[in-house]
């Protein structure tokens, strides 16, 4: 039963950082309907960004800001302008085909410029275990786990409560009636590519220290992030919130309980039956545009 | 019969002359990677049915390029003849993509690329768990090449010719297939399946269809990938074939007759040319397959597409040009 705990806490700190990712991924498809296959690929990066600036002598605090700013700036305005905004006039095959060959290329860019081998990331979080309530608890997952919340609490605090939040979902859920009543749609959108960076760059700084830097992180981590926003509800933030979480617990569960070798299998499996059962997923409401 | 359809044709005579007289003289890697592109072709073929005639994408064509492989592999390994190992995996890649097909039917099309992700990697982690049936990460080795009409192909130019003409087997098979009702109901479905489901196409079945028929395909060329490296294991039937499968298709033209043939010749072909170029070689070509599908989303044979049809314009403006020149002279 203690050890059902434990596993329960470190499902729940990786679930929250597949969460974020998921966030990130849903409100791409709501605001410009990019199935963004690259999201793994984008959580990989910042963490080989800021390893290149500490390369390069700096300390840790600064190049966590100057990865954060590149992150900005490539995955989030580079990404719209250079790949997204020329693709989506094709429609949302191509582009998401587009996003495909994205991944492959910065997969194999971080594999080049830095190494195929793993390389070693630093923790914000210090390490050591603390006592909650008499049970010892590594202080990375209660960390990163606060971390995640703040991250969630700070976002839906932007998108519910403020008069940008309120301009973004507006251009998100009809862009024409938007723009007709003064929303600057464009920049709304641009906005929402920010966010995606700044989260997927928050998410590679907690995520990284646990994996260690590896060109193929992106793999597990944007299945992860698919499948929590399929499985939460395509179209809802607090869906992919709840998808991220269950995905955490699912896959450390399965992995102590069911086989180590099929671990991998348990999201998947979860996924296609809701899919087939149940596709606006949990949280989610049906979508219209079926056709 | 017109010149331009007289030139076409005999183009392709030469170039099927071509495929058959010069490797003659190639070394065994020459023979090899020649192989490689023809059973490379028709996986891509299938996936060309599926994403370019019917719209449906699959992120899945790999797995059944090992699923073909695997039972090959299997089954040859026992002594069985590769002829009815190829029926088996026709008949098991056929069934499993007409399920796999079913949640197609009921979301969005790119849900279908989730399924289909999640199913290849279930494959791979059956490839490489079922110790018994595959020898997990050992993999299969000695596989044997089969026997035709009592002529042994263990050398490698009959091999090549072996996938050479399974290639032309099922490149007429789907140009039949195309031509069919099947194939227009396909491309129905793919540019408006409102449309299509009025007019009375059973949308449905022929989805599961088009689905199936380009995953039998993926077993085919699976069915030859097996004795062609003689030697199977899980690796190259990772997510990233499919990924692979995909791009050559984009790349050489979705929907195109020939897309898979030039895509998967761009893929399987160019990395040998650009040695030079050492690991960068995915990175530039990643790079070039998003620039391409920026400017052209339907390929490289959509570019030539664009460019015929707008000589063609340009020439009937012309002549229209010169009969109203005509016509105010006459009277």
């Amino acid at each position: 039963m203690s050890n059902l705990l434990d596993l329960l806490i470190a499902g729940l700190a990786t679930g929250a950082i597949y969460a974020i990712v998921a966030v990130g991924f849903t409100l791409l498809w709501q605001t410009s309907q990019t199935i963004n296959f690259a999201q793994g690929e984008f959580v990989m990066l910042p963490a080989f960004l800021m390893l290149a600036v500490m390369h390069a002598g700096a300390p840790f605090w600064l190049a966590i800001l100057i990865g954060i700013a590149l992150s900005l700036l490539l995955l989030g305005l580079g990404f719209k302008m250079l790949l997204v905004d020329p693709m989506l006039r094709h429609g949302v095959l191509p582009l998401a085909i587009a996003t495909m060959a994205l991944a492959i290329g910065i997969k194999e860019a971080a594999k080049q410029f830095w190494s195929a081998e793993a390389s070693p990331f630093p923790s914000i979080i210090p390490g050591g275990d603390i006592t909650i309530f008499g049970r010892v608890v590594a202080l990375q997952s209660i960390g990163v786990l606060v971390l995640a919340i703040l991250a969630v609490l700070g976002l839906t605090t932007l998108l519910n409560r403020t008069s940008i939040g309120h301009q973004m979902q507006a251009a998100a859920q009809n862009p024409t009636v938007a723009r007709i009543i003064g929303v600057p749609v464009e920049r709304m959108i641009l906005l929402t590519f920010l966010i995606n960076a700044f989260l997927v760059a928050l998410a590679s700084l907690l995520i990284t220290p646990i994996y260690l830097a590896k060109f193929s992180n992106g793999e597990v981590l944007g299945q992860a992030a698919f499948i929590a926003a399929i499985v939460g509800g395509f179209n809802q933030v607090r869906g992919a919130i709840a998808g991220g979480l269950l995905i955490g617990v699912v896959d450390n569960l399965s992995a102590a309980y069911v086989s180590t070798q099929y671990r991998a299998a348990v999201p998947l499996v979860l996924l296609i039956a809701i899919i087939l059962f149940r596709p606006q997923g949990m949280l989610g409401r049906p979508e219209e545009r079926t056709v | 019969m017109t010149a331009a359809k007289y030139l076409k044709i005999g183009f392709g005579i030469v170039v099927i002359a071509a495929l058959i007289i010069v490797p003659m003289n190639f070394n065994r890697y020459g023979l090899f990677i020649l192989s490689q592109w023809a059973v490379m072709t028709i996986a891509a073929m299938g996936l060309n049915l599926t994403l370019g005639y019917a719209g449906q994408v699959s992120l899945a064509q790999g797995a059944f390029v090992g699923i073909g492989a695997y039972t090959a592999a299997i089954m040859t390994s026992n002594g069985l003849p590769l002829i009815g190992a190829l029926g088996v995996a026709i008949v098991l890649c056929f069934a499993i993509g007409w399920i796999l097909g079913y949640p197609a039917l009921r979301v969005q099309h790119h849900y279908l690329a989730f399924v289909t992700l999640a199913f290849s990697t279930l494959a791979f982690l059956v490839f490489r768990n079922e110790d018994w049936l595959t020898k997990g990460i050992y993999g299969i080795s000695n596989i044997p090449r089969p026997e035709l009409f009592g002529y042994p192909t263990r050398r490698p130019l009959p091999f090549y010719y072996v996938c050479l003409g399974s290639l032309g087997i099922v490149s007429l098979a789907v140009w039949w297939l195309i031509r069919s009702p099947w194939g227009r109901a396909f491309i129905a479905l793919r540019e408006n399946p409102v449309r299509a489901l009025s007019l009375g196409i059973d949308t449905r079945r022929y989805t599961l269809m088009a689905f199936a028929i380009g995953s039998a395909l993926g077993g085919v060329a699976g069915t030859l990938y097996a004795p062609l490296t003689q030697y199977v294991d899980p690796v190259p039937f990772h997510l990233s074939l499919s990924l692979d499968l995909l791009m050559m298709v984009i790349v050489g033209g979705s929907g195109f007759f020939f897309g898979p043939f030039l895509g998967a010749m761009i893929a399987v072909l160019l990395p040998e040319w650009l040695r030079f170029t050492q690991g960068y070689y995915l990175m530039l070509y990643a790079i070039a397959v998003i620039l391409l599908l920026i400017y052209s989303p339907t390929g490289i044979l959509g570019i030539l597409d664009r460019f015929i049809s707008e000589r063609r314009t340009k020439a009937a403006s012309a002549q229209r040009a010169v009969a109203k020149a005509k016509l105010e002279v006459t009277p």
